[in-house]
């Protein structure tokens, strides 16, 4: 059955050579899901943080090197931050690159946290970056980024 | 969510120090990727948590399906006055449940 209409469809492709038969074509033979890339990732981060230049330094991500297994990697984020009413953490926003989808999880902090730190775990679908970005009470952002190869992803279940 | 979130909360602190609470939720995080017998288990996953404490909130995560199964957070609080801490898990269909522990600020 899949194949007559993929015969089909190429018939109306080379004869359409429009943008939504290819489309078409293509969907039926390909994966229906397609993974998260650094270009969604960014994205996302400009949605979370507002859009403000993303600043290096003062976000620490503390993620293993390797994930044996990427259905549960602890991590990490410290932020140096005085945690002061007029200096502290707003937001710490973890992302992915190479996840299914590029949200991980966003934690809420205040001027009373007394610490910018926060740890969790996570699934990861396999090797990639993970994305750390805090934003602080005046708007500003500043953002890491960790490497981790994953042996055995855990997005599947 | 049927079994009880554990939470550890020191039961005393001195005033202005700042706390560590760390938070446990029994839940499977149906990713909605996951298949069953050839078929997709949908999603269901807790999305949000929050930490208030004397009704004000100190601490929240908007999570996604890449929080791992039994969802684990840590983080900081400054205390200054006694209390109660109120910790809510909501899940994709608004279902909540709660757990509460007291402190001793002196």
């Amino acid at each position: 059955m899949a194949k007559s209409n993929i015969q089909i469809a190429r018939r109306d492709v080379l004869r359409a050579a429009g943008l939504g038969a290819v489309a078409v074509a293509a969907s039926s033979v390909l994966p229906s899901e397609s993974f998260a890339t650094p270009a969604k990732a960014d994205a996302l981060l400009k949605k979370l943080t507002g859009g403000a230049a993303a600043k290096s330094g003062r976000v620490t991500i503390k993620l293993p090197e390797i994930a044996e297994n990427g259905r549960t990697v602890p991590l990490s984020v410290t932020v140096d931050s005085p945690m002061t009413s007029k200096d502290y953490v707003k937001a710490i926003h973890v992302l992915s690159e190479g996840n299914p989808t590029p949200a991980v999880a966003s934690f809420n902090l205040s001027a009373s946290s007394g610490k910018a730190a926060v740890s969790t775990r996570i699934r990861l679908g396999k090797t990639q970056n993970v994305i750390a970005a805090a934003v602080m009470n005046d708007g500003s952002v500043y953002v890491a980024k960790k490497k981790i190869k994953v042996t055995i992803g855990g997005c599947g279940g | 969510m049927a079994k009880k979130p554990r939470v550890k909360v020191p039961s005393s602190a001195k005033k202005g120090e700042v706390i560590q609470i760390k938070t446990l939720a029994p839940h499977k995080m149906e990713t909605g990727r996951r298949k069953s017998k050839g078929k997709l288990v949908p999603r269901m996953i807790i999305n949000k948590f929050v930490a208030k404490f004397n009704g004000k909130e100190v601490f929240s995560t908007d999570m996604h399906p890449a929080i791992s199964a039994n969802p684990y957070f840590s983080f900081y609080t400054k205390v200054s006055e006694s209390g109660t801490f109120e910790f809510s898990w909501t899940d994709d269909k608004g279902k909540t449940v709660k757990a509460s522990r007291k402190i001793t600020v002196k």
